[in-house]
């Protein structure tokens, strides 16, 4: 049999940090790359007699994350200790959520490039701390703790194995990603590790309706390491059933240098966590209230923003899908159009230019040094014809590089349009002098050298001549010779 | 005079009428403890020289009258599962026999501001584990009735530096019984307060939800001097409770006139030494003689309670303890080549015989398969003994019952016996299943002069009623003038 | 209760403790003593009760999210057997 005759099935874990100011269970402060247990205290360092105490943003991000998931919210929740060792953990158990999670039962719906529509289910969505992080000992060869990082707050998201294809996973991922911008719980940063997925996986022959034995694959740190994992132990399993061998139950890592899985742990370690409910933490029960003042202002949800853009600015599907996919570029884009009230414009801007600059430099939506309102004078600029639309891509160039008005950048750089005709009249001369050739052509019914010619004279001028007037202005000179 | 025998509200008096002043207490308990300690070996560190230092420093102070508190200077003995900055905290483990804890407990930050002064850290039961403070890795504390037998445990120091008077009160911890047995067996009063009452931030967890801190003192009043400097609300801890300051030493006096006290029968059953009985039964004939309305009932939950204690003290314990891995502080082994080398050589050989027993026990309890049929039945059992405590406290103030079914016994005897040693704690876990408060006061002594102790339990915070009836009888009784420890051989 | 030695060696590896030889027989009575004890829960009158977590029944108790800087930060790492770039040292850990 061959590959097409196996259907894949995945479920995804992800575990994004919450963006609160200090840890899950102590005041210590979160932030990234800090020198190393220098935002530690004896809570976090699981100090002996110490105590944790909750976060209330923790549980508010949460239920906030819940609700923008289309999730029920947990009347009743409580904090369980998941117990085993690894010098990541400090306490020796990590307080996570077991048998009552704080959100339940939602689902994100993703879309495909054709505009098809699919409902993901969410089984869970539940609160934990971070693990600290170890770094290899460069000198010594052992390996060195730090535990800055136990204690951030994670949620963890649990999706059902409704995921078949990779595009869908990155899909699935992406909307998530963004819901949580959006929500801003979240800064997702992948890069940092502050959002990162596990990917379940098992396949099975097309028609069967059992599911296969599944893998668990963790340390994938981009979309693409994400494919690449999936695409490569969708191969394996199928090669292992192919010989007519047994996937086994276990959990992988990913290693990106190689390009493989590795099984992460011995087999006789078979885990057993141990889950109880932790004897430090009190009852956590979600009001009425609580849950509704939260959900009414929830800000809006990509979803709805889409909509609007569809109706309100008749954007097209593909543009709204694109623009809302990330919090960033529609906050760009309706911060833009406060100042220029032009949504085409700013559409443009924004799936053209914008997108191809952040294609070449590798950066996402989130790091645009600029702000929608200088995008959206930019634009102005060009309308009311003091640049030219090639100028305002150097413009775009320069905000990239050190964002400033770009009233500024056009005066700085000297680029203010020529729209003096006896200014221009004396470069149009100048240049029809200069190539007679190209006069000739023109007159012989090649009309190309029209467009050598305006090249030629907005060259001399550094593309500051008004398009309009220099083409007006050699028509009416040509004809003259004539 | 003897400062050492005083109480410590009658050092305060003698402090007010500038009788003596604070140098003279500590240097006279530091003589004590250089006089006794050797006996009773309840000390794991001392203090002597940061006391003295300490002692002047307050006296100078009181008397300029910067500072004013009541009992500034009066020193104290802590029990070593309680975190203090910059000095030692071992929990009689090898696993701790160097930490410095980096921190104060919330207990300790209290009674520094009081401007006490710490005598040093008490022997005890390696991690709380125990009740003869024979667990201790450094050293076994002598009981100061008879140097043959234990003080009890796992606040075994504690008990015995009070009743040595090496220290005028300290303070313990009690997850089962651990404040009120020793003081039983020393002959001292000890008092386990409400669940939530003290903060339990800065002390060592044994089972979380459990643990309390409480005062070991010579007398009832001293009891309610020093429960007033340690309970309160703590944001560190959330199971700390939030409720208005009550000054105990206030109803202590009062008339226990028609004071409800029910005597369950069931913990006066066979597994109870004859001569513990007797004594309780005059006991309660002397709470009839000051008015108390007296009444036999059935509580029977005391088999359940202290199975579900051992399951799901120990199930959280081998949580608790997993911290201790030999990475950040403790012990660590001394030769490793990986990873899981030095974890289970360094807990292997820093945790002594009973912590690992009760680690693998708990481990036990909690693996996949058992959980149900042990940890999660214990939690309803808990249910059940909080239900019957409720239902009793409906009909009685104070519940009465013996603090141990025996005396002091000799040492070596049941340390090789878990079970044995576990049954022994019978009469007083179901207190910390149900989070209610107890005390426990002298009562008598047995043919051989070894205390007895009364076991007075109250509703959830009540200490004030419990203190109230333990006074009365104390009063009436006078122990304290009638019986004294010996230091026999 | 009866225990197998297999089953007391596998716990004994969850709870990261070495048991030796001579204390496998003295663990494995301890514990069938204690279990055997420990199944009155078994008979103990719980029928349609609900389990009781914590001694007391506060809920809700939450702290503020605002950052207090723990600032004897040397002391945190006083206590540690081997430290390195003010990190815990450990051996080699392949699985990061």
């Amino acid at each position: 049999m061959s590959r097409e005759d196996y259907e894949v099935i995945m479920g995804l874990e992800v575990h994004s940090e919450l963006s609160t100011k200090t840890k899950i269970f102590c005041s210590c402060p979160t932030t990234f790359g800090a020198s190393p247990n220098t935002q530690t205290c004896p809570i976090c360092m699981a100090m002996p007699g110490t105590l944790p105490v909750l976060n209330e943003k923790v549980v508010e991000y949460a239920v906030k994350a819940g609700l923008a998931t289309n999730c029920e919210i947990s009347r009743n929740s409580k904090n369980d200790r998941k117990n085993y060792f690894y010098p990541d953990l400090p306490k020796a158990y990590q307080i996570s959520q077991f048998d009552k999670p704080l959100c339940e039962h939602g689902y994100v719906e993703i879309e495909d490039n054709e505009g098809n529509k699919k409902k993901i289910r969410l089984t869970r969505i539940h609160i934990e701390e971070d693990a600290g992080k170890l770094n290899h000992d460069e000198f010594g060869g052992g390996s060195l703790v730090d535990l800055n990082r136990a204690g951030v707050p994670l949620i963890e998201i649990v999706s059902e194995p409704d995921l078949r294809t990779t595009e869908e996973v990155e899909q699935y991922l992406k909307k998530l990603k963004s819901i949580l911008e959006y929500i801003e719980v979240s800064d997702c940063k992948m890069q940092e590790g502050s959002f990162r997925a596990d990917v379940n996986v098992s396949v099975r022959k097309k028609g069967d309706t059992k599911l296969g034995t599944r893998t668990e694959m963790k340390n994938m740190n981009s979309f693409r390491s994400i494919t690449r994992a999936i695409e490569y132990e969708v191969d394996r399993q199928i090669d292992i059933l192919e010989e007519g061998r047994k996937v086994e139950q276990e959990t992988l890592r990913w290693d990106d240098v190689s390009g493989k899985t590795f099984s992460m742990r011995d087999k006789e370690d078979a885990q057993d966590y141990r889950y109880f409910p932790d004897p430090d933490l009190v009852a956590i029960k979600l009001s009425e209230e609580y849950i509704n003042q939260i959900k009414e202002n929830l800000p809006e949800l990509p979803e709805s923003r889409k909509e609007r853009y569809l109706d309100q600015y008749k954007l097209s599907q593909k543009d709204a899908r694109i623009i809302t996919s990330s919090k960033y570029l529609s906050n760009l884009f309706e911060e833009a159009i406060a100042e220029c009230n032009n949504p085409k414009a700013a559409n443009n801007w924004i799936i053209s230019d914008i997108s191809r600059i952040l294609n070449e430099k590798e950066i996402e939506p989130s790091q645009i040094p600029f702000t929608g309102k200088q995008l959206g004078e930019l634009i102005v600029l060009i309308e009311k014809g003091v640049i030219s639309s090639s100028i305002g891509k150097k413009v775009l160039e320069e905000l990239f590089k050190e964002p400033k008005s770009p009233e500024q950048i056009v005066k700085e750089k000297g680029w203010v349009q020529i729209s003096d005709e006896g200014e221009i009249k004396k470069v149009v001369q100048k240049i029809l002098e200069n190539n007679p050739q190209s006069v000739a052509d023109y007159k012989a019914g090649k009309e190309k050298a029209l467009g050598f010619l305006v090249g030629q004279a907005m060259k001399e001028t550094k593309g500051k001549a008004n398009p309009k007037i220099l083409n007006e202005l050699f028509l009416e000179e040509l004809k003259k010779e004539a | 005079m003897d400062i050492t025998k005083l109480t410590v509200h009658e050092l305060k008096q003698k402090l007010d009428n500038k009788e003596i002043t604070i140098p003279e207490i500590v240097s006279a308990y530091i003589n004590r403890i250089n006089e006794k300690e050797k006996d009773v070996q309840a000390f794991i560190t001392t203090s002597e020289n940061e006391a003295l230092e300490k002692a002047k420093e307050i006296q100078e102070k009181k008397e300029k009258g910067e500072i004013t508190k009541q009992y500034a200077g009066i020193p104290i003995g802590i029990k070593d599962n309680i975190c203090t900055k910059g000095t030692k905290t071992t929990c009689a483990s090898k696993m701790l026999e160097n930490f410095i804890s980096p921190y104060n407990a919330t207990v300790i930050e209290k009674l520094e501001n009081e401007n006490l002064i710490s005598l040093g850290k008490l022997n005890m039961d390696e991690f709380a584990m125990g009740g003869s403070t024979e667990y201790s890795y450094f050293k076994k504390t002598r009981n100061p009735w008879n140097l043959n037998k234990v003080p009890g445990g796992s606040s075994g120091g504690s008990a015995a530096a009070v009743a040595s008077d090496t220290v005028p009160w300290a303070l313990g911890s009690d997850t089962g019984g651990s404040i009120r047995q020793p003081a039983s067996f020393c002959g001292v009063v000890g008092l386990k307060p409400t669940y939530g009452l003290v903060s339990r931030y800065g002390l060592v967890a044994f089972a979380s939800s459990l643990d309390q801190i409480g005062p070991i003192t010579k007398d009832v009043e001293d009891c309610a001097i020093l429960l007033n400097m340690i309970t309160g609300h703590d944001e560190k801890d959330t199971t700390s409770i939030e409720m208005e300051k009550i000054d105990y030493t206030k109803s202590l006096k009062k008339d226990i006139k028609g004071i409800k006290i029910g005597v369950p029968k069931e913990f006066f059953g066979e597994g109870i030494n004859q001569e513990v009985k007797d004594v309780l039964q005059k006991s309660i004939q002397k709470y009839k003689e000051l008015g108390a309305e007296i009444e036999e009932f059935s509580l029977d939950i005391a088999q359940y309670a202290l199975a579900t204690y051992y399951i799901i003290a120990c199930a959280e314990a081998s949580s608790n303890l997993g911290r201790f891995d030999g990475i950040r502080y403790g012990y660590r082994t001394k030769e490793y080549s990986n990873l899981r080398e030095l974890y289970k050589k360094s807990r292997s050989e820093g945790f002594g015989s009973e912590v690992k027993r009760r680690i693998i026990l708990g481990t036990y309890v909690l693996s996949s398969g058992y959980y149900d049929a042990y940890y999660k039945k214990a939690q309803q059992v808990r249910t059940l003994v909080m239900n019957e405590f409720n239902k009793a406290f409906e009909k009685y103030d104070i519940i009465l019952t013996p603090t141990s079914p025996t005396v002091s016994f000799d040492l070596g005897s049941k340390s090789e016996n878990p079970l044995e040693m576990y049954l022994s704690d019978i009469c007083t876990v179901s207190v910390n299943i149900a989070g209610v408060p107890a005390i426990s006061i002298p009562c008598g002594v047995n043919s051989e002069n070894m205390p007895i102790g009364m076991q007075l339990i109250g509703n959830k915070f009540c200490e004030e009623k419990i203190l109230n009836v333990a006074y009365a009888f104390e009063q009436n009784l006078n122990f304290r003038e009638k019986y004294k420890p010996e230091f026999k051989n | 209760m009866q225990v197998s030695k297999d089953e007391l060696l596998h716990i004994a590896n969850l709870a990261d403790i070495t048991i030796s030889e001579d204390e496998i027989n003295q663990y494995l009575i301890n514990l069938e003593e204690i279990l055997n004890f420990a199944e009155v829960v078994n008979k103990a009158p719980i029928e349609g009760l609900e389990i009781t977590i914590g001694a007391n029944e506060r809920k809700n108790i939450f702290r503020k999210d605002e950052v207090k800087i723990f600032e004897d930060n040397e002391a945190l790492l006083k206590n540690a057997p081997t430290k390195d770039l003010n990190m815990f040292k450990i051996p080699k850990v392949i699985n990061t």
